[in-house]
């Protein structure tokens, strides 16, 4: 049965792939290879989609990998499969803190937590901000041609437009969209 | 049920409007979250992301999880999650269907290079409130800085030598607790 085989595929990265996102990438290479159900091209594709595509990469992934095998049910089923675990697991893991959210020893955990997890996202902003606007393997050759400087102005834009009025990001997004689709057919891009 | 829906809507609205994945929606969660339903507050949602790292699964679907489950039970775990994965079956399933060069159209790619922009400016401004409510004196300044710098560090260095080694975030993460309890724990409990 195609369909208990692809929950339970999808089950298993969803139950051993941690970091989130790209983290669940090798598990489908290797459901890929074993089953056969999508080849590695549908893969590139997969990763060209997700990255240009609202919501979390994984969850893509595994519903453009399920339509792939077995079509609309197929793609239900395997995101289905993929969050299972994590439901499972954080319900458990919510359960236990609320019983001991009180204790000394959970502030103290939390305390050192908190900065750590700011610094992990921190850093993976500065990746998204480097691979986005400063191409660092070119900056050794030539430093003032590593910089994507229609990039820059539009983020210090941005940045000045959120600061002053703080809406719902999704109009900022939809902004940024349409000045980089008249910047492209203006052919403004270096 | 009321507030159940309202997750879902929530959820899915976060969901939908999230481009580039997990550390792309703390902005979105901040919005929808935290200053609109009042669902978490500021560092709950550091311990949720922090915990989404060092659990298996998909960060936005743990954050999910973690904050449908607070506020409604199992049940509400359930719709938060599904209201946050109910997008991307949507629009993917659409695609696979019908676009399978979307990814290659010239608009698209046009759309992305401004998209890609936002988001980056979109996370530099999360960070800075989260910063506020979690870095808040020299312990928290030291935990932010080493973690960051190490993490941060590498990435650069892998964009020279893609061979690089990598630090899972869940060696950062229990490092971090540990020394949460050593820092803190050791001068007594005048401060929480």
């Amino acid at each position: 049965m195609i369909l208990l085989r692809l929950f339970y595929e999808f089950f298993k990265a969803g139950l051993f792939a941690v970091g989130g996102g790209l983290a669940t990438l090798p598990f489908l290479q290797e459901i890929s290879q074993k089953t056969g159900w999508f080849t590695q091209q549908d893969l590139m594709d997969l990763i060209a989609i997700s990255e240009s595509t609202p919501g979390a990469i994984g969850v893509n992934a595994a519903t453009y990998a399920g339509f792939h095998t077995y079509g609309l049910i197929g793609g239900a089923v395997a995101t289905l499969g993929l969050i299972a675990p994590s439901v499972l697991i954080i319900i458990l893991v919510s359960k236990v803190l609320e019983k001991f959210k009180e204790s000394s020893l959970v502030q103290h955990i939390f305390y050192g937590l908190r900065p750590a997890s700011t610094g992990l996202i921190a850093a993976a902003g500065f990746s998204v901000v480097l691979a986005t606007l400063v191409h660092v393997t070119e900056f050794p050759k030539d430093p003032a041609g590593a910089f994507n400087w229609f990039g820059i102005v539009l983020a210090a834009a941005l940045y000045a437009a959120i600061k002053k009025w703080n809406r719902h990001p999704v109009i900022y997004i939809a902004a940024s969209a349409a000045v980089g689709i008249a910047a492209g057919y203006l052919h403004m891009f270096g | 049920m009321k507030k159940l829906w309202d997750m879902f809507l929530a959820f899915a609205r976060i969901g939908g409007l999230t481009f580039g994945g997990g550390y792309a929606m703390l902005p979105m969660l901040q919005r929808e979250v935290v200053e609109k339903h009042h669902w978490a507050t500021e560092e709950e949602l550091a311990d949720y992301y922090a915990i989404g790292q060092c659990t298996p699964g998909v960060i936005a679907v743990n954050t999910a999880t973690f904050i449908g489950y607070r506020q409604a039970g199992i049940i509400g775990g359930i719709f938060a999650t599904l209201g946050v994965v109910f997008p991307s079956i949507v629009i993917i399933t659409v695609i696979a269907a019908f676009l399978t060069n979307f990814a290659e159209l010239k608009v698209i790619q046009y759309a992305f290079e401004g998209i890609r922009v936002c988001v980056c400016v979109l996370i530099f401004n999360a960070v800075q409130k989260l910063w506020k409510k979690s870095v808040i004196d020299q312990p928290t300044t030291a935990i932010f800085l080493l973690v960051f710098l190490v993490s941060a560090g590498l990435a650069v260095g892998q964009s020279f030598y893609p061979d690089l080694f990598t630090v899972s975030p869940i060696v950062y993460v229990v490092i971090a607790g540990a020394a949460g309890v050593v820092l803190h724990g050791g001068n007594g409990k005048k401060e929480v």
